[in-house]
């Protein structure tokens, strides 16, 4: 139940930063000032952590998509459900960990 | 593909096509979509976030160099029209879910449908009609390969 609402929540705000990242690219075609001064707000504090938010929001929505294709697919899945809700956090976890240590470096350490 | 027809109670709204079978490949769409963008989309990140600077290093000359390889085109081209469809799809769902009024459901469609193939073929444009080293501007933001170019 809480993964269904974690999967329409995250396809959701991922579909809306998704129209968002399409116009802020096609600033490209405008001039490179008009583009790296749009991209330029990415790189500040609050736009860091909204893109962490965006990132676990993807990886999220795609594990537990796997776990749903997984749990249609095989009973042996089925029966282990809950354990793959387990699976889905823990594989998020190895991913978001090395992620936000070096994302959050670049955003704050100005490296 | 599957043999039992599992009968979904409610509160699964109907979707009200006529079309035979228009939702079954919807479903399917799905299924094949999502791990093909898992894939793309966790690469994308992997090589604009964790590689080099990450996001401090993403400007223009960072896209357009990415641009230069046709590799890049077309992965950033399936990932654009694959996303928005898989998107797409998903919240014509949640508006079939939660939209109940038929006029509003007609709205919400179209403003979907408008948005998604306006965005496609915007995004479709902008990758294949870059120029990496418009002639007027600052060369010290265009990518170093613009030097030979001249």
């Amino acid at each position: 139940m809480w993964m269904w609402v974690v999967h329409r929540v995250t396809g959701v705000a991922i579909f809306f930063f998704l129209l968002v990242h399409v116009l802020d690219t096609s600033l490209v075609r405008v001039s490179p000032e008009a583009y790296n001064e749009v991209i330029g707000s990415y790189k500040t504090p609050l736009y860091g952590l909204v893109e962490a938010g965006l990132v676990a929001a993807i990886l999220l929505h795609g594990f537990n998509g796997l776990r749903i294709i997984a749990v249609d697919r095989s009973t042996w899945a089925l029966r282990h459900q809950r354990q793959l809700v387990w699976a889905v956090w823990i594989a998020f976890a190895v991913l978001m960990v090395p992620f936000l240590w070096r994302h959050l470096g670049h955003v704050f350490g100005g490296a | 593909m599957m043999t039992a027809q599992p009968s979904v109670r409610p509160p699964r709204t109907p979707s009200g096509r006529t079309r035979r079978n228009a939702e079954k490949w919807s479903w399917v769409f799905m299924r094949i979509t999502g791990p093909v963008l898992l894939i793309l989309i966790v690469t994308h990140l992997f090589i604009n976030l964790m590689t080099g600077d990450g996001i401090s290093q993403i400007d223009f000359a960072f896209v357009a160099g990415k641009w230069a390889s046709p590799l890049w085109q077309v992965w950033d081209l399936l990932m654009l029209v694959l996303a928005l469809l898989h998107g797409g799809n998903g919240m014509r769902l949640l508006i079939n879910d939660y939209a109940h009024h038929p006029w509003l459901r007609k709205v919400l469609h179209s403003a979907l449908g408008i948005a998604v193939i306006g965005i496609i073929v915007l995004g479709a444009l902008v990758i294949f009609s870059f120029d990496p080293c418009p002639v007027d501007a600052d060369p010290s933001l265009l990518p170093s390969f613009c030097e030979d170019v001249r």
